[in-house]
């Protein structure tokens, strides 16, 4: 057992790092950091910068843009991104739409989606849930109907992540309304200028427009957009939602976060005191570092036994990663909240959209840190709650 | 030992429970907020109507003459309504003050005004660097002929920003953080030198920016260099207030996530059906129950006149409401997934207003601290 890496992998470090510090816009990453909300531009643009360095897509097959990094590699690229602040490249283009489509698509839809996806020129957004349907998804209801060469949609999506920016959305749809739930559903692509088509915004309680409605009215999109066998399409959602393993930790996340509530604890005065002197808040602070050094090394575990494993056989410890990343996560705007303290009353109403840029009250991070608390309790609840995932540990690892 | 209401009480109860049902849901409650003030002044006249603005003061200054038990009752039912009116900054905060520093002559002049909705105060006492410390003052006031003139800066004044005139604390003398040298100065709040920039608070109320520069006060409410005392039994009480209201919210909260979960249908069944829900919900139903009797503890302790005896009762109930608060907010959000990420449902505003009452005078962390610090609560 050694914890060290290798001199190739630590070389590779330091060249990500040093690629992601300086290729990126510092004030793109600070609003990461920060956990403000992002415009369009400026999450294309950063997708694009990595994407002509060739590492938007390292998880693709190599024909498709992918890189032959080993799992510490993979490990290194999504730590160093998440320490420097640098926004992931777009999740449903990069870990869902594409590697779907590269696993299940035709050759003319890979040729036709595959390198617009990775550099951005499409965005992409997930139609998977219904009012209806979250966490019991297969119970969707959303139907597609063969007509000619064409599939006739309707029915709605809900909490469709940034559908307002997005070129296409990736749909399960019902297409045998007859079959047993899982196994009549199809995965279809819609091009979101089709007619029909109506996206509603959903204000989040941290004031953000995040999320949408997504409505289908006699949408009509060609029979081609399906992927994979029609009524195969949990297949495809399968796979799709098992793809994000070590990167849903979040890790690097938590360590630039804790690094940042550490640095601002020491500005922040209690009394004539740095917060950061106040024995309860380092404890507090210690604790949630504990528990990330924990997280880390059992996602070090997960990477380092991932060469001897067999695809798609992931090691059970994998499933812990979302489950206590979420918390880890939620943990950390706790501590930014205690820190910010009074000064995280004032609502600042955010800049994103219309260029508008009040002059916040008290520090600058402050204005962040209850509307990053507030939006972050989503954390536990998408990509399979936190429940889900303790039915899945229980049934599939534990046995019960 | 008593915990029930006197008849008074209960009347009071039944008529502020009503006005709360029938005017506070949560579609009226919208519209109040766009309104310009971010609240109803229609909801402020029915409050004077009802006697609520001046029910905690004498009745020889217009007032009603209740104590903490009629406030606890009031908060609580406004905590449930999750009511944007400024009664805390004006009743509980500027009244407290008239009430424990002001002369008889100061409340007769304002209180009758404060009790008919003719007059808004509000408490302008935190400064960038104070955080939770009443004693951090950094704002000055010096004499000026028979007067005062104020300096310096506040920040997040509650509903500072209708407010008709401000209590501001102020150093006449001491360091920055030395408990003598306070006073509590009336300033009106268009006075010249008084600048305010109001802003709404993440929970949908509101709160100001104040900054004065050579700003006449138009009086000083007790001793100009001896007002820590009572600002710290106004904050007591205010402690008390919040605790109830957080109840109200708590309770609330609660009881939407329970029904939610009995009509919620995932995997062909209600949510509320699967054990491991169930048993969340309990432990909710516990924090709610052990905030419940904290909020009653300080309400009961809240009017003592042993300074020691009353702020370690009040802390120790405020750090249970922060917990009981922080968790039962958290898990209703959890429990009903999605849906409660959204301002078009309630149980998130609810969740906000959790969140900034923990962070009103004083937070977990500190009151914990007082608690500690103490000789033991029993
Ligand atoms: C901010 C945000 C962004 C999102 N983005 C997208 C997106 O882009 N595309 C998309 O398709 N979806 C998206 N989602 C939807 C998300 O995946 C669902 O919210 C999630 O699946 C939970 O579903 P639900 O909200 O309907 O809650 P429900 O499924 O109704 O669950 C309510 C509660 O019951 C619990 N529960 C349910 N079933 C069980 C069980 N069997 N055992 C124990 N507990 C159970 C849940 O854990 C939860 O606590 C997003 C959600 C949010 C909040």
């Amino acid at each position: 057992m050694d914890l060290k890496f290798t001199p190739e992998e630590h070389a590779f470090r330091e060249e990500v790092r040093h690629f992601f510090r300086t290729a990126v816009p510092e004030s793109i990453r600070r609003k990461v950091l920060e956990g403000q909300h992002l415009t369009r531009q400026e999450i294309v643009a950063s997708q694009r910068i990595l994407n002509e360095k060739g590492w938007a897509v390292p998880n693709w097959p190599v024909e498709w843009g992918g890189q032959t990094w080993t799992p510490v590699q993979v490990y290194l690229y999504q730590d160093e991104m998440q320490q420097a602040g640098v926004p992931a490249p777009l999740g449903f283009n990069t870990s869902m739409v594409g590697p779907v489509i590269a696993e299940f698509g035709s050759q003319a839809q890979k040729q036709r989606f595959l390198a617009r996806a990775a550099n951005l020129d499409d965005w992409w957004c997930q139609g998977f849930s219904e009012p209806g349907a979250g966490s019991d998804l297969a119970s969707l209801r959303t139907k597609a109907e063969r007509v000619g060469d064409t599939w006739v949609i309707n029915g709605q999506k809900t909490w469709t992540t940034l559908a307002q920016h997005a070129d296409w959305i990736f749909v399960l749809c019902r297409t045998n309304p007859t079959a047993k739930k899982q196994e009549g559903i199809s995965f279809i692509l819609c091009d979101m200028k089709t007619p029909g088509i109506k996206v509603r915004p959903i204000e989040t309680i941290d004031g953000g427009h995040e999320v949408n409605e997504v409505f289908f009215d006699d949408v009509v999109v060609p029979y081609e957009n399906l992927v994979g066998q029609e009524n195969k399409g949990w297949d495809c959602a399968k796979f799709l939602l098992g793809n994000e393993r070590t990167g849903i930790a979040r890790v690097g996340t938590s360590k630039a976060r804790l690094k940042r509530i550490r640095e601002l604890a020491k500005l922040e005065r209690v009394g004539d005191r740095p917060l950061i002197e106040d024995q309860k808040f380092r404890e507090k602070l210690a604790a949630v570092e504990i528990e990330l050094k924990a997280l880390e090394m059992t996602q070090l575990r997960i990477v380092a036994d991932e060469r001897g494993r067999q695809k798609g056989k992931p090691n059970p410890a994998s499933s812990i990663l979302k489950l206590k990343g979420s918390v880890i996560q939620q943990a950390t705007t706790e501590l930014m909240l205690e820190v910010a303290g009074p000064y995280a009353m004032p609502y600042v109403a955010s800049d994103e959209g219309d260029g508008r840029n009040e002059p916040g009250y008290g520090p600058d991070y402050a204005a962040g840190a209850a509307p990053t608390y507030f939006n972050w309790r989503k954390i536990s609840i998408y990509g399979g709650s936190n429940e889900i995932q303790r039915n899945i540990v229980a049934k599939a690892i534990l046995g019960f | 030992m008593d915990f029930d209401f006197s008849d008074d009480q209960r009347l009071l109860k039944d008529s502020v429970d009503r006005l709360i049902a029938d005017r506070y849901d949560f579609e009226q409650r919208k519209k109040y907020a766009n309104e310009p003030d971010g609240w109803s002044r229609d909801m402020w006249a029915r409050y004077a109507e009802l006697g609520l603005l001046g029910l905690p003061f004498p009745e020889a200054a217009g007032g009603f003459g209740g104590g903490p038990v009629e406030t606890m009752t009031v908060m609580e039912a406004f905590g449930r309504g999750l009511v944007l009116e400024p009664y805390f900054a004006t009743v509980t905060l500027g009244g407290g003050l008239l009430r424990h520093a002001g002369s008889e002559r100061q409340q007769a002049a304002l209180l009758p005004q404060v009790a008919a909705g003719e007059l808004k105060l509000a408490f302008a006492h935190v400064e960038r660097q104070s955080r939770y410390d009443l004693q951090d003052v950094g704002v000055t006031a010096t004499r000026d002929g028979a007067g005062w003139l104020l300096n310096g800066e506040k920040s997040v004044v509650l509903h500072g920003d209708s407010a008709d005139k401000l209590l501001v604390t102020a150093r006449t003398g001491g360091s920055r953080r030395d408990p003598g040298g306070i006073g509590v100065f009336l300033v009106d709040a268009t006075a010249g030198g008084v600048s305010r920039r109001g802003y709404p608070t993440q929970d949908g109320l509101r709160g100001a920016e104040v900054s004065f520069a050579n700003a006449r006060a138009e009086d000083v409410l007790g001793d100009p260099g001896g007002a820590l005392p009572a600002v710290q039994r106004v904050a007591d009480e205010a402690i008390a207030a919040l605790c109830a209201e957080a109840v109200g919210g708590m309770a609330a909260m609660h009881a939407l996530t329970v029904d939610y979960m009995k009509t919620r249908k995932q995997f062909g069944r209600a949510i509320g059906e699967f054990q491991v829900l169930q048993h969340r919900a309990v432990d909710n139903f516990v924090a709610l129950e052990q905030a419940r009797s904290m909020a009653m503890y300080a309400t009961m302790m809240a009017a003592s006149d042993d300074a020691a005896e009353r702020r370690q009762a009040v802390s120790a109930a405020k750090v249970q409401i922060g917990r009981s608060g922080r968790h039962i907010g958290q898990e209703a959000v959890q429990l009903h997934g999605g849906i409660a990420m959204t301002m078009e449902y309630k149980v998130g505003h609810y969740f906000k207003r959790m969140t900034m009452i923990e962070m009103l005078f004083g937070d977990t962390d500190q009151h914990l601290a007082v608690v500690a610090g103490g000789g033991g609560l029993f």
